[in-house]
């Protein structure tokens, strides 16, 4: 996992190695401060010296601006360091998304992905900001005040090998017993945000089935849960401060009994050994020693609770494509023929049964080729395997005369254009959303395929045109709307072959006979394939294909579907013969 | 003792904007009020929790305090007494300590127990808020859910509450610790040396000026961090989901473009805001010792001078002891001073998430005047009604008459009837236009008609989800008005195109409506459903707990369990709107025949894309822009050859 983050840090090396050295820096002055303090107590105001003071004074300013320089310049590096650190994450993780291959997609929901690019890259970087920081001044901070305690006087500091031990043993187990019961509390807060999630997006079926009240319960149910956690955590993390202030009011008597004796024998003058001064400072490092252990303690915790989303951001750097350009890297698609050898295919390696269930079939450049079945029975899957967006498990598939996999994908992409069943629309004019088929088409190019996909007409009738902005996701247009713009953007790229994966279910029968008119007549060399649950869309195509369960039941034209093939005809007739009524 | 003990340091939640960066501060002292009403409940406890900090600051100031006496009363004489030959007695020092062991004993053990009170009353303050939220939530009317987006209502039970719990258990012991110490410290300070304590004060307003400069830089910034987030984040979410999409048209290259700009000004931003936070520290600290060394010269000078000191209540010289303890006592001043100014932040954010929480809670529930109750009947002897406790299979409308004191009671057939009904989602702009609807007990009636022409506004008037803005709508013969909500929608069933299953298993989802159906009853719906066949296939069968909304069954799947979920709440009058649009169409035509088996008996409205689902409807509806332009059985619409006939041949196009 370490290794996989490292790789991020890039720009942010010089910074996230400075930070560290200025941050000790800082922490070696602020620990001298003490005992220029004790100095200027003992030999300026103690004796009376002006002068003293007035040395020590400017001393103790010196290396004040010293530790203000030293704090400030590494808390800029740190945070220079933590925020590039966070933008080469976010970057490597987007990059890595866009090599994503659909099996990867389909691994991860987009939800998922985003949280993980925002949230979790956040907490990974005020992980990184603190082990840049904090991870190195706490154990500075602890060594070097142990370090001048012992050098002010090294009897009375022993106390500090009773306290330390002693703080670190109790939050050691504080934090043993209170980090499973936050784990705990976190998951109960995700199924708070389930439940509400839940009913903000079921709030009619929760309001039909007049089911409020179980809603509240279930509610009220998690929320007690959360409060009997999350109070019972925080009250064993509440021993922190009290072990803390006993640690520190122990140490103090301490020093303050053993203290004055030796600066009664002493006689408090410096040099013959303890002072009033020294004993000050001793208190100073009192507070710096334990305070730095109680830093400690917290950077693990938030280390640990930044690890689970440090994982997730990981997972998504680890992911590897599993489909990449073939060897041969073949950028030249000769034409759309097409060709099934023997092809299965299923969606997990452990899956039972077969998606895709010994294909095999042929078809000729410039053909249309309908696809007609069932809900589930795989023809989606069929024609994702034309534009490898997903690899064969057995068997191949070639476009062109050549096996997909020897393509250079983009090539063969750019070559075999399809039409999702859930197509997206993006924010911007329609203009800039047809151009993603080719971004340095012309306006009249636009134009023109937009009028073969039948949407001219309706774009016409938009205030602006072409130049109307596309809301994200495409919400300003109808359903049949943005299907005829989404097969505009395919028509742009002028592929050798055409995908419709049930492109044209909101548009009515006739625009959709007119678009398929329209391929007939413009781009006669093109292969169509069009997915579709209506008959009309397929019945004129060249050759029909009937899948069932995955497997090619039947393959032929409408006419000898309709006399040999049950499931066609049947489909057929209901969805016909519906108009002269006989029920 | 330089600093302060009583730092309380939690593990606090990741992902927080920085230390020190300052939102726009907003009290607004109604917010204020209200989220003290909610602490009331626990005045005793919070009582305590005073107590037991003053105890606690108490136990903290006497340390620093003691220095004086240690050094001044003990250690000084002890060492002149030893100069001049008199053996020290060290058991003045031995009690005084022994004194203080106690005290902080005390203040460690008070310590331990306000953290412990207030982690109770932080959480049932918290859990009484959220529990009210949501309730309150599910009382709002549709509206409010078309009107907010899902994010938005999230955001009030995640960040809102969170800003909160940080504020209820960290921030409030913190800043009234700290400010019990600033307190007393300074009344300390005067009773060594007005002078000196003047100086601190003149100091204390260069750091806070100081202070407040950096943090409004800082917040500068951090607003700029939050923007480009959220920009971000759109430019993230909306790629995302698009991914398929940006993989067929190869546009890898061009979203990595747009990106990185996005990610840079976020980086940029991230940074300053951090950076402006990250150096309030140090620079606090410096002014810290730069006090020190100022109270020092001073303190010097005006000791060996002899210039004379007014303290409290006396006027003389500054001992050279006092000097000292003064400087300790600044160290001990300045600390808490930079902990509040740390919590002002996440205060002010906790009031702006406060004053979101309290829109909602003030948002109008929906308003129910209705009186008529949907009760069990039996009939008697001669055919009247009775009601009754058992579950007879008949209900009926128990009807109350205010004026006569009398109670009706109208058998549950299911007849509806819509006369003359308006209907605006806004007041300004009508979409719905005298629309007259009578379906009778066990009728069949269908909308068809475009996307925006009123089909399912329709349906959401019959459940009172939207009320009308004129004419009437009769339940048997009850307005609609007079129906207690509940009761209304427990006798309709709906199915909805985006099915909306809960996370449990599959036999609580199809008991969703009728929490006492048994297992067989849910198997016989699943099974009329034809959902029977897949349910068994999955991994446990009824048993199976669907997560995410059902995210693993395919849409039809989770519709036709969708229909078998309405089938058990069994009710008389049901709502399809779109029930079927996502299964193909030979699977609908096997769940036809137990659609029929469960349409049969009921009245039914039916609004589908697919004519095939709605033709054999006894009345079939066609709407175009929010008026029925057709009415009519399949073979009287066809025969009339109008927009039906015209959408049934395919040469209209539905959306």
């Amino acid at each position: 996992m370490i290794k996989t983050l490292i790789k991020c840090v890039r720009d942010a090396k010089l910074t996230a190695i400075l930070t560290p050295i200025f941050v000790l820096a800082e922490s070696l002055i602020e620990v001298s401060i003490p005992t220029v303090m004790a100095d200027l107590i003992d030999n300026g105001i103690t004796v009376g010296n002006m002068d003293n003071v007035l040395k020590y004074g400017v001393i103790l300013i010196i290396q004040t601006l010293g530790a203000l320089f030293f704090g400030a310049t590494a808390g800029y590096t740190a945070s220079r360091a933590s925020s590039r650190f966070a933008r080469n994450l976010r970057q490597d993780m987007y990059y890595n998304i866009q090599q994503y291959s659909f099996s990867n997609i389909d691994k991860f929901s987009p939800a998922s992905l985003v949280t993980r690019l925002t949230t979790d890259v956040q907490r990974v970087q005020m992980a990184f900001q603190m082990i840049t920081r904090i991870s190195f001044r706490a154990p500075a901070m602890l060594v070097f005040a142990f370090i001048f305690a012992f050098r002010t006087d090294h009897k009375l500091s022993t106390v500090f090998l009773c306290a330390i031990p002693f703080l670190a043993v109790v939050l050691a187990i504080i934090m043993k017993l209170a980090f499973p019961m936050f784990e705990k509390t976190f998951t109960a807060y995700d199924d708070l945000n389930e439940v509400v999630e839940e009913n903000v997006h079921g709030i009619r079926v929760v309001k039909s089935f007049v089911q409020e009240k179980h809603e509240i319960n279930k509610f009220t149910g998690v929320s007690s849960r959360i409060y009997t956690l999350f109070s019972k955590a925080e009250k064993t993390v509440a021993f922190n401060n009290p072990a803390m202030q006993i640690s520190v009011y122990f140490c103090v008597i301490i020093i303050s009994w053993f203290g004055a004796h030796l600066i009664v024998e002493s006689g408090n003058i410096d040099g013959m050994g303890l002072t009033t001064g020294g004993l000050m400072s001793l208190f100073t490092y009192t507070m710096q020693i334990l305070m730095s252990l109680m830093m400690l303690s917290m950077i693990f915790v938030m280390m640990t609770m930044s690890k689970a989303s440090a994982d997730r951001v990981v997972e998504v750097l680890n992911e590897k494509s599993d489909i990449n350009d073939g060897e041969r890297n073949l950028t030249e698609v000769k034409d759309g023929s097409i060709e099934f050898k023997n092809v299965s295919f299923k969606y997990f390696k452990t899956a039972e049964s077969n998606a895709l269930d010994h294909i095999d079939l042929k078809i000729n450049s410039g053909e249309t080729i309908g696809i007609i079945g069932g809900t589930g029975s795989s023809k989606s899957t069929l024609v994702s395997m034309i534009p490898r967006l997903y690899d064969t498990s057995e068997g191949e598939v070639l476009v062109g005369g050549e096996n997909v996999r020897d393509y250079n994908i983009e090539a063969l992409r750019n070559n075999v254009a399809m039409v999702l069943q859930k197509n997206v629309l993006f924010s911007g004019s329609i203009y800039d959303n047809i151009r993603w088929g080719d971004e340095h088409a012309t306006d009249e190019e636009v134009q023109h395929v937009c009028k073969l996909a039948c949407a001219d007409d309706f774009i016409q009738t938009f205030p602006d045109k072409y130049d109307t902005y596309i809301e994200q996701g495409g919400t300003n247009v109808s359903g049949g709307q943005k299907q005829r713009l989404c097969i505009a953007r395919a028509l742009l790229k002028k592929p050798k072959i055409l995908i419709l994966d049930d492109s044209t279910s909101a548009v009515d029968t006739k625009t959709d006979a007119m678009i398929r008119k329209a391929f007939r007549d413009e781009i006669p060399n093109t292969t169509k394939i069009i997915i579709a649950q209506r008959v009309s869309s397929v019945c004129d195509a060249d050759k029909i294909i009937i899948l069932d369960n995955g497997k090619i039941v039947d393959f032929g034209n409408h006419d000898e579907l309709y006399a040999n093939s049950d499931i066609y005809r049947e489909i057929y007739d209901s969805q016909t013969k519906g108009a002269d009524n006989d029920e | 003792m330089s600093d302060n003990v009583n730092e309380s340091k939690q593990p606090k939640m990741p992902g927080r904007p920085p230390r020190g960066a300052r939102v726009p501060m907003k009290f607004d002292k109604k917010t204020i009020k209200r989220m003290l009403s909610y602490m009331k409940p626990f005045t005793p406890q919070l009582i305590l929790v005073v107590i037991c900090i003053l105890v606690t600051s108490g136990a903290s100031v006497a340390s620093s305090m003691f220095l004086k006496t240690l050094i001044d009363d003990f250690i000084m004489p002890l060492v002149e007494n030893n100069k001049n030959g008199i053996a020290p007695d060290y058991s003045g020092l031995f009690g005084a300590l022994f004194g203080m062991g106690v005290l902080f004993l005390a203040g460690a053990v008070s310590s331990l127990f306000y953290s412990r009170i207030m982690a109770t009353v932080s959480q049932g303050v918290l859990k009484r808020i959220r529990d009210e939220m949501f309730s309150h939530m599910q009382s709002l009317p549709i509206n409010y859910f078309d009107t907010h987006t899902h994010g938005d209502i999230m955001s009030f039970y995640t960040n809102d509450a969170d800003a909160m719990q940080q504020m209820l258990s960290q921030s409030i012991p913190q800043v009234l610790s700290s400010g019990i110490t600033i307190v007393a410290v300074f009344c300390s300070m005067l009773s060594l040396s007005v002078w000196l304590a003047l100086t601190v004060v003149v100091f204390l307003v260069g750091i806070m000026a100081i202070t407040a400069k950096i943090a409004g830089k800082s917040g500068k910034y951090f607003m700029a961090q939050q923007h480009s987030t959220a920009d971000l984040n759109g430019y993230i979410e909306e790629m995302i989901n698009g991914q398929r999409v940006v993989k067929i048209f190869c546009h890898e290259e061009k979203a990595k473009e747009a990106f990185n700009g996005k990610n840079s000004d976020l980086c940029e931003n991230i940074c300053k805001a951090n950076a402006y936070a990250n150096i309030l520290m140090p620079i606090n600290n410096c002014l810290g010792y730069f006090l020190y060394v100022v109270l020092a010269i001073i303190g010097g000078t005006l000791a060996i001078n002899g210039i004379p000191n007014v303290a409290c209540f006396t006027i003389n010289v500054l001992s050279l002891g006092s000097i000292a303890s003064f400087l300790q006592l600044s160290r001990s001043f300045i600390g808490p001073i930079g902990q509040v100014s740390q919590q002002l932040n996440s205060v002010a954010m906790a009031m702006a998430g406060a004053e979101r929480i309290f829109t909602l809670l003030d948002e109008q529930p929906e308003t129910d005047d209705g009186y008529v109750t949907l009760v069990n009947a039996k009939r008697g002897a001669n055919g009247e009604l009775t009601e009754t406790e058992e579950r007879t299979g008949l209900w009926a409308w128990k009807h109350p008459h205010t004026a006569d004191g009398s109670v009706t009671y109208t058998e549950l057939k299911g007849n509806v009837v819509l006369d003359d009904v308006d209907f605006g989602y806004v007041p300004e702009k009508i979409v719905l236009h005298n629309i007259d609807i009578y379906a009778e007990p066990g009728q069949k009636v269908a909308f068809v008609g475009a996307t925006g022409a009123g089909k399912t506004t329709i349906t959401n008037l019959i459940n009172r989800f939207y009320d009308i803005a004129d004419g009437k709508i009769r339940y048997d013969g009850i307005n609609i008005n007079k129906i207690k909500k509940d009761d209304l929608r427990r006798s309709l069933g709906v199915v909805l195109q985006d099915v909306n299953l809960f996370t449990g298993t599959v036999m609580d989802n199809l008991r969703y409506g009728k929490p006492n159906a048994t297992d067989e009853e849910c198997i016989a719906a699943a099974k009329l459903a034809n959902a029977d066949g897949f349910i068994r296939m999955l991994p446990d069968g009824y048993n199976t707990v669907l997560t995410g909304g059902g995210s693993g069954l395919s849409q039809g799947q989770r519709q036709l369990i969708s229909i078998a979920r309405a089938a058990v709440a069994d009710p008389p009058v049901m709502i399809l709107d779109e029930a079927t649009s996502s299964i193909d169409t030979r699977t609908e035509a096997i769940v036809q025949a137990g659609m029929d088996a469960l349409m049969k008996g009921r009245t039914v409205f039916v609004i589908a894309h697919r004519l095939s689902t709605v033709k054999n409807s006894d009345v079939i509806m066609v709407l175009e822009q929010g008026r029925i332009i057709e009415r009519g059985s399949h073979e009287k619409l066809i025969s009339e050859k109008g927009q039906y006939y015209r959408l049934y041949t395919g040469a209209f196009e539905l959306e």
